[in-house]
């Protein structure tokens, strides 16, 4: 077995364990970055494997976060197993709608396209009775995932939710590692690299790039699904820029084209989060004011420094 | 139709780019002819590569037609003309320098057969892909590094992997922008044999300067001088054409004998 | 819709329109001259719009505080182009991006610190505080008509400094080829600071002057920013009249679309770029 594995056993077991604790404060912050996990993760196609810098995606998290409320009748449990695939099938599907104007354009413009049209959507959940309002909408009860009667499990349970959240990370993390190896991740990662290469080859790369797209957008849908779940209550917060400056913050403190990292970004995110908020309430301030420093002073990134620790320590030597 | 061996694949017909009010290529005529190689001459900045664009839909032309098989290809993006057959290499080294040698070459090949919706098939279990890219390889004269990580490589060696490249995706219609350049004498010397391999079945289109090569496996040439067709004709016809001598061969820094 | 009101929208478009280009011209300028995505660029707005709440207060007049405000901005832009963004040229577009999302956090929270979240109101100079009758039952603001003023003495200078000086010249060729400004042996740095403390300026004095009619509260800066993008989206980036000519497209489409459609008023302005990026993704006047 290689230590990368191991060490992903390792990682996998704790979270196993944290609902063991007892500790419902840390299990719901746990599982609150799981779901921020899964966002990023689903940005992490786009942005450490395809090349496509999205700055709007938050708009796919808070479409399917939407969606739930919006599906689910008022005062009893919507189905689990209709709810989920509808409101990850809507997010897909807008995503993939978006995707055939923002795909038109390139480099800077895509960054700034991107955000206009997640600000779009904001505003189309903030305006428009779709949305509630600036106030958002209750989610009164959860997606039951009874079957005819027989109920696997509660999503009403804690514990439940906790481990049904992390089954989709695993889920998640299992099927990305899967296509990123398949003849289309490959691609990706061409276009990634080359794209006008790709092109001369024969590849019509918008058609991957906007699958690709799509695809973030319905597994960032997974995760806007899980975050409604979770709160019970959705605002168009959810799809506001910060919310999508923040998922890409955690793509690239992870190091990009990385699902490790991903995760670990999330981790890092909430970690921060909380360790500056109890300092002060300005505690954005000092997040500002490391992100400014890392970029200046890091250049390549957080990412970078494990690679430069490891050249340091073996002296430079290998060049193969 | 593969079995009329003269038969003319590609045809461009008074193709013009125009950049503002620059001409760069005006009413270029060019025949690729299977089981030929056509050579484009001309001086720097005498409208080679455009006219290399031009045909690989890299650039749209302004003006003229272009034809595949009869076919009118002008209107097909770059990806597209790759598809129907057409493959290029391009003059400034265009290679994917963190993947492997065979990676680089196995994406080409993928290219045929792309299947994108098998999302959950392996790549690296493609055999039929993996297997022609290491023939496309070992064509091109590549086989010793079929590991290596392509930045690496030396010039050269990046050159023979772009022929790889266009051979890994069948390519009918050869558009080769300067295979040659920076190679050494004898790397040149193996690129010179391994285009006369492939001339047989393709055509294919070379833009080159060096002359012992040129001469070496040209069928015909055509002059540009300043955007446009100063002579077009067999080997023997341009070495003894006097506007040729006048206009290009005559001025000592760009004729390489 | 009656002649009258037609008019007051109309006047109202121009001038949201001007305001914004005073905005999107720095940025397309940032963007098409260094290169640079700027997502702090709506913050310069909120720091003047700022600026001019506390310089008011203590000078009692916003003249004077425009007139201390404008300089200030210059300074701290050029400042900043030293300090921060003079080592982000030859960064890729992320980093750009991740630098100037940290800034954003940091402006913000310093305005809070310092300020407070508090939203204030600014009161009209007296001078401009009247209105113009335009029928029985409609009068137009005076100061609004000062604003659009301003706005278009404002475009018209600059066009002057980008067609007829030597610093536009080397703005125009920077724009189209930076190695060939190098070459003539133009200080290119000495430039990018200009052009950016000129970014920052222009976004403030906006501000500024939006003061009193908007009022001052905390992130508005970042929905200027947006609609910023949105504008230099359809005018092209680096281009300076496709940015006046978006910022007035934008700003009647803004205008009318919350008259005509109320219940789209946000979504206009992004539906009218989605259809740009349909028809021409590079903007309608980008060149080639």
């Amino acid at each position: 077995m290689n230590a990368q594995l191991l060490l992903k056993l390792v990682g996998l077991a704790i979270l196993l364990c944290v609902p063991l604790t007892g500790e419902s404060f840390y299990t719901e912050l746990i599982a609150k970055t799981l779901v921020l996990a899964i966002f990023a993760m689903s940005l992490d196609l786009l942005v450490g494997f395809t090349g496509l810098v999205s700055f709007g995606h938050a708009a796919y998290f808070g479409v399917a976060a939407y969606a739930v409320a919006q599906l689910s009748p008022k005062y009893e449990a919507a189905s689990l197993w209709f709810v989920m695939p509808a409101a990850v099938g809507i997010s897909a599907l807008v995503a993939l709608f978006v995707g055939l104007f923002v795909l038109r354009t390139k480099g800077i413009y895509f960054i700034m396209v991107t955000l206009a049209f997640a600000q779009l959507a904001f505003f189309v959940f903030h305006d428009t009775p779709l949305g509630g309002g600036s106030d958002g909408i209750y989610l009164n009860v959860k997606p039951t995932a009874s079957i005819a009667g027989w109920m696997p499990f509660d999503l009403d349970n804690q514990t439940h939710l906790y481990y049904f959240i992390l089954a989709m990370l695993v889920l998640v993390y299992l099927f990305l590692g899967r296509i990123l190896q398949s003849p289309f991740g490959r691609v990706l990662v061409g276009i990634k690299s080359n794209e006008h290469r790709m092109q001369s080859m024969g590849y019509l790369t918008f058609r991957y790039k906007l699958a690709a797209f799509a695809l973030a957008g319905g597994l960032g849908g997974i995760a806007g699904f899980l975050y409604a779940v979770v709160f019970g209550f959705v605002t168009p917060e959810l799809l506001s820029w910060h919310q999508s400056g923040n998922v890409l913050l955690m793509v690239i403190l992870g190091g990009m084209g990385n699902l490790v990292g991903a995760i670990a970004g999330a981790f890092v995110f909430t970690g921060m989060q909380e360790v500056f908020g109890t300092w002060s309430k300005h505690w954005q301030l000092i997040m500002g004011g490391v992100i400014v420093a890392a970029v200046l002073f890091l250049p390549g990134g957080l990412a970078a420094i494990p690679g430069r620790i490891k050249r340091s320590l073996q002296g430079g030597g290998s060049n193969e | 139709m593969s079995d009329n061996h003269n038969e003319a694949l590609l045809v461009a017909k008074k193709i013009t780019r125009r950049f503002g009010g620059l001409v760069a290529n005006q009413d270029v005529c060019v025949d690729l002819i299977r089981g030929k190689v056509h050579v484009l001459l001309g001086p720097n900045g005498a409208g080679k590569s455009t006219c290399i664009n031009m045909l690989s839909g890299d650039l749209p032309p302004s003006d003229g037609q272009i034809l595949f098989m009869g076919k009118d290809i002008t209107g097909l993006t770059a990806a597209q003309r790759s598809l129907v057959g057409i493959g290029r290499s391009y003059q400034r080294t265009n290679i994917f320098p963190k993947f492997t040698v065979l990676e680089n070459v196995r994406l080409a090949a993928q290219s045929r057969n792309q299947q994108p919706w098998r999302i959950f098939s392996k790549a690296q279990e493609q055999k039929w892909a993996l297997d022609k890219a290491r023939a496309c390889i070992e064509e091109a004269g590549l086989g010793k590094k079929v590991d290596w990580v392509s930045g690496v490589l030396s010039h050269g060696e990046q050159r023979q992997l772009e022929i790889a490249m266009v051979l890994a995706t069948d390519a009918q219609v050869m558009l080769l922008d300067e295979p040659l350049a920076g190679m050494g004498s004898d790397e040149s010397a193996k690129m010179v044999e391994v285009l006369k391999r492939l001339k047989p079945t393709r055509a294919i289109l070379l833009v080159e300067h060096d002359m012992d090569a040129v001469f070496a496996v040209a069928d015909t040439i055509t002059v540009m001088v300043n955007g446009q067709v100063l002579e077009s004709g067999p080997p023997a016809q341009i070495k003894a054409s006097v506007a040729v001598q006048q206009a290009y061969l005559g001025s000592e820094d760009s004729f390489h004998v | 819709m009656d002649f009258a009101s037609f008019l007051i929208q109309t006047l109202n478009s121009l001038q949201y329109g001007l305001l914004l280009f005073l905005v999107a011209s720095g940025l397309t300028l940032v963007f098409g001259i260094m290169g640079i995505i700027n997502l702090a660029h709506g913050s310069f707005y909120m720091i003047g719009a700022y600026l001019a709440f506390v310089l008011t207060s203590t000078t009692g007049s916003l003249f004077m505080a425009i007139l201390l405000g404008v300089p200030l901005a210059l300074i701290f832009g050029a400042f900043l182009e030293w300090a921060l963004f003079s080592h982000l040229y030859k960064r890729d577009h992320l980093e750009q991006v991740l630098l100037t999302y940290g800034l954003i956090l940091v402006f913000e929270e310093l305005r809070s610190l310092l300020v407070g979240d508090e939203v204030h109101g600014i009161d009209i100079p007296a001078m401009f505080n009247g209105s113009i009758q335009l029928s029985e039952v409609l009068s137009y603001p005076v100061y609004r008509l000062v604003i659009s003023a301003v706005c278009v003495v404002l475009a018209v200078a600059l066009y002057f400094v980008i067609q007829r000086t030597r610093l536009g010249m080397m703005i125009r060729a920077g724009n189209h080829d930076r190695t060939m400004v190098e070459a003539l042996g133009i200080n290119i740095n000495m430039i990018y600071r200009v052009v950016f403390a000129l970014g920052v300026a222009l976004a403030a004095l906006a501000g500024m002057l939006a003061s009193p009619i908007s009022s001052v509260f905390p992130n508005m800066g970042s929905q200027v920013l947006i609609i910023s993008f949105v504008i230099v989206v359809i005018g092209g980036i680096g281009s300076v009249w496709g940015a006046l000519a978006a910022a007035l497209i934008v700003g009647f489409a803004d205008t009318f679309g919350k008259v005509l459609l109320p219940e789209l008023s946000g979504m206009v302005v992004y539906i009218v770029m989605a259809g740009v990026l349909l028809w021409r993704p590079e903007g309608i006047f980008k060149k080639g």
